[in-house]
């Protein structure tokens, strides 16, 4: 069947913990990671999608069962981990479940905070290299620009985005609930990635008194800094910074950790205890966790994060429940476009297309020339299928035909376009 | 008269119960009746003041009965106020229930009204007495401030959010309160060590004797100065504030009770 051939293999916050997803951290474009994944025996098309929450290989392939344990080694590849544990942190979706998961998380209802809106864009992303790299073909695109318009769907038909939208938006609460009024309250972002440009923006909203940004090329922390109203330092300064702010945001793509407990301990004192509030969204993790430790120090990672979004989780789950509705009936009707295309399918779709055509307008003629005998008329049915049947012979073959370097899905996919068998494809 | 103390002690009772039904429900009706409730038994306890003040002819500051349900309506009081001009989000559902142990306390000590003893007859007898034991109401609601801040804390320190995360004002807000209700009680506690000094003076002849009651004032003033000055200077913020205000109450409750009945002094027949 074609359908189980489409399989995503991935690791996101459910299934394993920031220890060993930092240990897969992919950074850079996704070329490297897509070149290799189809380099696999039976792969026929693949899209790597890399975040901090998840890393997830979506791919078709002829042998799922054989590319799945290739899928994972690569994916593993870093971590050290025998097949065996890597299935334990990892998850393998097949045929529709692949289907429904994809919608899923291009819906962010897989999200670590559902509805956060910058899985689409993420995705988008994957998708705009794997297109470039040519390793997507008619199934992929389809399945992906698919996943977009239910992503629109899900956002405009439920309130699944209303509340708590990322991350950085709970970071904002919990800060709220620690120090109450944020007015008269200073936060620095370590790292100028996009990340932390959200948190910030979030904390803005909310009226903080004044942001810093440190970042080791001082150019990109100018650039930020302009944008928030706030001053830029270097990283050097950190510990000095840090004995001024109250919240402390960091996304560094450091490999090592950057504040250890030694140093934040003496600050305390001088900080006359106010207390500090440490965001670390970075992966592999820029904090130390023994930070938590400290009187007055409230250390929360991205896992940790996510326990504040549960406190207001069944307001959402009403509207979870009408998004995984959506989820389900275009899960449903991409089921049947593929199955359509099969060749036997697709064979027969032409010909139920042409006979209809073909019924109509002999029935639409003979209706007008009353005066014609038996004989006559059955002449011209005999010529209308004559000409269907010649039209359709060369299409036919050139479907049967199988080169050794077709790609058949493409063939196909092609071959219905140009018959228009696919109304709502005509569409996009 | 013992009608209004018990009808009062029925009300606190019940204000406690709707202030937890409230906590657990959050809904604000619920939580205007039992501000009614509560506000209502305040008054009856006014009135029981009132009554038997006039029954035994001198304040009512007299016995452990008298002081801890004078301590008790301070509280109420207190609290109610602070709804006014200073608002604490869930603050009711932990002052309510300290307010109904003091007068559960108070109710199961002799209610008799003693004869004065010549040596407390004096003007200064309402001035000390109220004052200091309004003191230890504010010391009480900081230690409710000490409780709800440990309590929300601990949850945001070990990441589980429990029933308090939603409920609880922000830590800033409790600590805030903390030291609001620490610097009004200092207050209290100094004008009240102050004025005990000149009674002293008046009824003893000496300022200061060293009596136990007199000595653990002292302590836990110091205590206090203790907690005030080093929040200041050194930041002891945010928890161990709170621990402190706890451990200070402790003082203050000892020197309410663990004197007069362990020390015993010049004092014991005092509150």
């Amino acid at each position: 069947m074609l359908a189980e051939s489409i399989v995503i293999i991935g690791v996101n916050h459910k299934t394993a913990p920031v220890a060993v997803r930092e240990k897969l951290a992919f950074s850079g474009d996704c070329a490297g990671p897509l070149l290799t994944l189809m380099g696999i025996e039976g792969c026929r098309e693949c899209c790597f999608l890399s975040t901090c929450n998840r890393v997830e290989v979506i791919f078709v392939a002829s042998d799922p069962a054989a590319a799945a344990v290739a899928v994972r080694g690569f994916l593993f590849a870093k971590s050290g981990l025998a097949d065996s544990e890597a299935q334990q942190y990892s998850y393998l979706y097949q045929g529709k479940d692949a289907v429904a998961h994809l919608y899923n998380v291009a819906a962010s209802l897989d999200s670590m905070v559902v509805g956060e809106p910058q899985i689409l864009g993420q995705l988008k992303q994957a998708y705009r290299e794997a297109v470039e790299q040519k390793t997507t073909g008619a199934i992929l695109n389809r399945l992906l620009h698919k996943s977009f318009s239910v992503a629109k769907r899900v956002r405009t038909e439920t309130n699944i985005g209303g509340s708590a939208v990322s991350i950085s938006y709970a970071a904002v609460q919990l800060a709220k609930k620690i120090f109450g009024n944020l007015q008269d309250k200073a936060v620095l972002l370590v790292g100028a990635g996009e990340m932390a440009e959200l948190a910030a923006e979030h904390l803005v909203k909310q009226g903080i008194g004044r942001v810093i940004v440190a970042n080791r090329t001082v150019e990109r922390a100018a650039k930020l800094a302009r944008e928030f109203n706030g001053t830029a330092v270097g990283l050097a300064e950190l510990t000095t910074q840090l004995a001024e702010v109250d919240i402390l945001i960091s996304s560094t793509g450091a490999t090592d950790l950057i504040l250890r407990k030694d140093e934040v301990k003496p600050l305390m004192r001088q900080r006359k205890n106010r207390p500090l509030f440490l965001i670390d969204i970075a992966v592999p993790r820029d904090l130390d966790p023994e930070l938590n430790d400290l009187d007055n120090v409230y250390l929360y990672d991205i896992d940790d994060l996510k326990n504040v979004v549960d406190v207001n989780k069944a307001e959402r789950e009403k509207e979870a429940m009408r998004a995984e509705g959506i989820v389900a009936a275009e899960v449903v009707k991409f089921g049947q476009w593929l199955e359509g295309m099969e060749l036997a399918p697709t064979i027969t779709a032409i010909r139920q297309k042409a006979n209809a055509i073909r019924e109509a307008e002999v029935a639409k003629t003979l209706g007008m020339l009353k005066s014609l005998s038996e004989n006559e008329r059955r002449s011209v049915e005999m010529l209308a299928n004559a000409i269907v049947n010649k039209l359709l012979h060369d299409p036919m073959v050139f479907l049967k035909n199988t080169a050794p370097h077709d790609n058949p899905q493409l063939k196909l996919d092609f071959v219905r376009q140009l018959f228009g068998l696919d109304k709502e494809s005509s569409e996009q | 008269m013992t009608l209004f103390f018990q009808l009062t002690l029925y009300l606190y009772l019940l204000a406690t119960a709707v202030y937890v039904a409230h906590f657990l429900s959050q809904k604000k009706q619920v939580r205007a009746v039992a501000r009614a409730i509560l506000f209502a038994g305040g008054i009856l306890h006014t009135v029981y003041f009132v009554a038997r003040y006039l029954a035994a002819g001198h304040t009512p500051l007299t016995s452990n009965h008298e002081a801890v349900s004078f301590f008790a309506w301070s509280m109420t009081w207190a609290f109610l106020s602070f709804w006014w001009r200073y608002r604490v989000k869930n603050f009711g559902v932990f002052v309510s229930p300290l307010i109904s142990l003091l007068m559960l306390i108070a109710a199961f000590s002799s209610q008799e009204m003693a004869p004065l003893p010549p040596a407390l007859r004096s003007n200064w007898l309402p001035v000390h007495a109220s004052i200091a034991i309004m003191a230890n109401g504010f010391m009480a609601m900081a230690f409710c401030g000490g409780v709800m801040y440990l309590l929300l804390e601990r949850e945001i320190k070990k990441k589980k959010f429990g029933i308090f995360y939603s409920r609880l004002p922000s830590l800033e807000a409790l600590d805030n309160l903390n030291q609001h209700c620490l610097a009004l009680g200092f207050l209290l506690l100094t004008l009240g060590i102050i004025t005990g000094s000149a009674w002293a003076k008046q009824a003893w002849g000496a300022y200061w004797q060293w009596d136990p009651k007199e000595t653990w004032s002292l302590i836990t003033w110091l205590i206090y100065a203790a907690i005030l000055h080093q929040r200041l200077t050194m930041g002891w913020r945010r928890r161990r504030a709170a621990i402190m205000a706890i451990v200070g109450f402790g003082a203050v409750l000892f020197t309410l009770w663990g004197v007069t009945y362990l020390l015993g002094g010049v004092h014991s027949y005092v509150g």
